[in-house]
């Protein structure tokens, strides 16, 4: 009887083994038939109030100080979802345009160096035109410091040579 | 006197007999293990096929679009991210808008259903994997999933196994990168990696005495 149930043990511990590898949980974007849109990725229902909305919204009206810091993350984060169209120095000459996407704006014009940083918020936060909002994929906190950026490429092209001392020895 | 009973080669075929009755097991366990690494059972090179043919090579190598912009959760979550619909559409809006292989895409966007994707890296349930502390200490992209700038179509570069994981959890030096190149979608080592590895273990501030610990990947 002993020797009868050993004989089981693998066939039972086999069955562990997958339980194991493939656990009763939902895994992110996984496929449920629990609802009917067939995922587990949920909607918020509407009204509800997400964990961190509240301080997102607080960044969303308070802009942070400019520090090299600041400036450093908007550089990276200017380079991940703007250049692609925006190119790398804000001409509007990105890649994407490049390949028939309808050209946006150059940041160097009278009326959007006059534009005020809210105004850019907005734009990114919702879209403009033919370009898609980026609320999703750009943090409030993100989104000020691409506009930090912004304002030093505007600066860029506009700033006189003797405001920068050192700038004669390091031109070509 | 009796006639021999045997032949002279029946010597060779009992020794024969005695060798074979021992190495065929172990061969067959042998084999058995082996076949747990090969590609059949890893996954490795296997190329899903997908709703959309989606190229990579395309989109990060031809175009130049950085992997944050789809996969966005990468550095503060457990998971990647896979982008939206709503993200395809921020150019789809107006490029290839009447491509069939896109009509997927459209009809997700139209619907309010995502794409369903299928998975090309899925790791067992009992491991806890989190990409944002790889990419925070120096693991770069390419690293696990390859050279994805040209790669046409999406496929498991890694076997994934708990060696392959490993290999690395006890000496990462020759995979860290500084935090420049994390996201370059092609990266093969520079020739002082040795050095420069060493020295990012420490940047980083990796603890590598407990990289292998069993509690670090299953909780």
């Amino acid at each position: 009887m002993t020797r009868a149930a050993l004989l089981f043990l693998p066939l039972a511990l086999s069955a562990c083994r997958l339980e194991m590898v493939q656990q009763r949980r939902l895994d992110t974007y996984g496929a449920s038939a629990i609802w009917p849109d067939g995922t587990t990725a949920r909607p918020l229902p509407v009204g509800v109030v997400a964990r961190g909305d509240l301080a997102r919204d607080a960044v969303a009206v308070n802009p942070p100080e400019a520090t090299p810091a600041l400036l450093a993350r908007g550089q990276e984060r200017y380079g991940i979802y703007c250049a692609p169209c925006h190119g790398s120095a804000g001409d509007g000459d990105g890649m994407i345009p490049r390949r028939g996407f309808p050209h946006p704006p150059s940041y160097h014009t009278a009326r959007l160096r006059a534009a005020p940083a809210p105004y850019i918020f907005d734009v990114i936060s919702k879209g403009y035109g033919v370009m898609y909002g980026y609320a999703a994929r750009v943090e409030p906190a993100d989104r000020w410091a691409i506009i930090a950026y912004i304002r030093a490429l505007q600066l860029s092209r506009q700033v006189a040579l003797s405001a920068v001392p050192d700038a004669r020895d390091r031109l070509p | 006197m009796a006639a021999q009973l045997f032949p002279p080669w029946a010597t060779l075929a009992a020794r024969l007999v005695l060798v074979t009755g021992v190495l065929l097991p172990f061969g067959l366990v042998g084999l058995l293990m082996a076949v747990q690494y090969t590609p059949y059972v890893t996954g490795q090179t296997i190329t899903p096929e997908q709703p959309v043919p989606f190229s990579h090579e395309h989109h990060v190598g031809g175009l130049g679009i950085e992997c944050r912009y789809c996969h966005t959760s990468v550095e503060t979550s457990r998971f990647a991210g896979l982008p939206p619909t709503h993200t395809c559409m921020t150019c789809h809006s107006q490029l290839w808008t009447n491509a069939a292989v896109l009509e997927p895409v459209r009809r997700s966007l139209a619907g309010g259903r995502p794409i369903r994707w299928r998975r090309v890296n899925e790791l067992p349930d009992y491991v806890y994997f989190d990409h944002s502390i790889h990419v925070a200490k120096g693991v770069g992209c390419t690293s696990c999933h390859g050279p994805v700038d040209s790669m046409p179509l999406m496929r498991q570069a890694a076997p994934l196994t708990m060696g392959w994981c490993l290999d690395c959890h006890r000496n990462p030096a020759p995979h860290l990168r500084p935090e420049g190149e994390i996201f370059a979608g092609h990266w093969s080592p520079p020739p002082n990696q040795d050095r420069r590895g060493a020295a990012l273990i420490d940047h980083y501030g990796i603890r590598t005495e407990h990289l292998a610990d069993c509690s670090v990947c299953h909780r």
